[in-house]
């Protein structure tokens, strides 16, 4: 076991923030939320944190640890700290914080229900993926031009939108997750081409890949909104 | 609360180092760039309203102007102006998604390339004149 100190954000109301420390014996295998866990199991049960299935599917358990945003469910204790050393853990960025660790997730869920974000797509909406993917051959399609449906890859953690530097600016910026879910949809409707080609669209993004590097589930936000420019260029020159 | 649009204690997020990627390095580093040259510029407008004041008033400011503290102050905008302007050749290819994949060699390509460039401008400002 090791013996590792959280210094954990603390906000309740409108308090102005502060940090509290606690002293964590962890099995090194652990991952940060299971700390966090403890402290509010032996510690301190006012602490307040988000999760649910505590293995990178619902995307509640967002939060900063070391200043970087993680999925704290799937994030080993091991490679973030070492035995003796200080981790702090701080809710999202670009949110607000509702209480301690927990932020309102609210202003991504409607962005994504603007965007029409589908809860199922078929594999083919998804080619960077589907070259990957390699379906079922034992399970007969029942006529030729049936599809296979997936799950889409983002799991509307939030993170991609804490690690944006255009979003610590500008909360109206639709960003990463939000562009991306319009980029697995193409722009066949008018109204999804209307808002990726506004001010808070794909112009309004800088480049800096940070969405990328943070993504836990693959989705590779970056690159989707570089060809959603592409796409929104395509259409506006009339070459597509 | 609700995070505001332009908050200026959220600006220095344009800026910190801390945390980032390659790509935000790349960001960072061309957001800096681009305000230096935008400070440069009215620097330069403001040497060029000298002229005005008279051949004189000029040919002493010239003279000041090669002293090593300005050359370095020099070889800063051509740092600068070389890599805004490879890096902006990155933003604008991925920018149609060409390369994304590869932003992180691109940009250290244009790094390098800036370095050397600006090496070559040194040698040849400080050995010159
Ligand atoms: C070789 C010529 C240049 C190229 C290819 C270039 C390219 C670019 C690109 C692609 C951007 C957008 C970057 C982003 O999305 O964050 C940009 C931003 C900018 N550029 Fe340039 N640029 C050049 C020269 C200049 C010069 C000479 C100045 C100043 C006098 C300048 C000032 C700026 C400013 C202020 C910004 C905004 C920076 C930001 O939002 O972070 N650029 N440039
Ligand atoms: S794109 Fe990635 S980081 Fe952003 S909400 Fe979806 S899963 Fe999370
Ligand atoms: S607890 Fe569900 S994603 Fe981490």
């Amino acid at each position: 076991m090791w013996k590792i100190t959280y210094r954990v954000h603390r906000q309740k109301g409108n308090e102005p923030p502060h940090y509290e420390t606690f002293q964590v014996e962890v099995d090194p295998e652990e991952y940060v939320l299971d700390g966090v866990e403890k402290i509010w199991a032996s510690e301190d049960r006012s602490l307040t944190f988000r999760h649910a299935c505590h293995h990178s599917t619902c995307g509640a358990c967002g939060m900063r640890v070391n200043g970087v945003e993680k999925l704290t469910c799937i994030t080993k204790i091991k490679d973030v700290v070492q035995d003796g050393g200080t981790l702090t853990v701080e809710p999202l960025r670009n949110f607000p914080v509702v209480s301690d660790l927990v932020v309102d997730l609210g202003p991504l869920y409607r962005k994504m229900a603007a965007v029409q974000a589908p809860a199922v797509h078929a594999l083919s909406m998804t080619p960077w993926e589907g070259q990957n993917i390699a379906p079922p051959a034992d399970i007969p399609m029942r006529s030729a031009d049936e599809e296979y449906i997936r799950l889409p890859d983002c799991i509307e953690c939030g993170i991609c939108i804490s690690a944006c530097p255009v979003a610590a600016t500008d909360p109206e910026y639709f960003g990463p997750a939000p562009l991306a879910a319009i980029q697995i949809q193409g722009l066949d409707k008018p109204e999804l081409l209307a808002l990726a080609d506004s001010q808070e669209g794909v112009w309004r993004c800088h480049s800096a890949f940070e969405c990328s590097a943070v993504c836990p589930s693959n989705v590779d936000p970056g690159r989707r909104i570089m060809d959603l420019r592409r796409q929104v260029s395509a259409k506006r020159l009339k070459l597509a | 609360m609700e995070p505001q649009k332009n908050d200026p204690k959220n600006l220095w997020d344009w800026f910190n180092p801390k945390g980032r990627n390659v790509g935000g390095w790349a960001f960072i580093l061309n957001r800096i760039a681009a305000l230096g040259l935008v400070f440069y510029l009215y620097l330069h407008l403001f040497v060029l309203g000298k002229l005005a004041q008279g051949p004189q008033v000029f040919d002493q400011f010239i003279a000041t102007a090669k002293s090593p503290l300005y050359i370095l102050g020099e070889l800063l905008v051509i740092a600068a102006a070389l890599y805004h302007g490879l890096n902006g050749v990155r933003v604008l290819l991925t920018s149609f998604n060409i390369g994304v994949p590869q932003q992180k060699q691109m940009f250290y390509t244009a790094l390098l390339l800036s370095v050397l460039g600006t090496l070559v401008f040194a040698v040849r400002m400080f050995t010159v004149h």
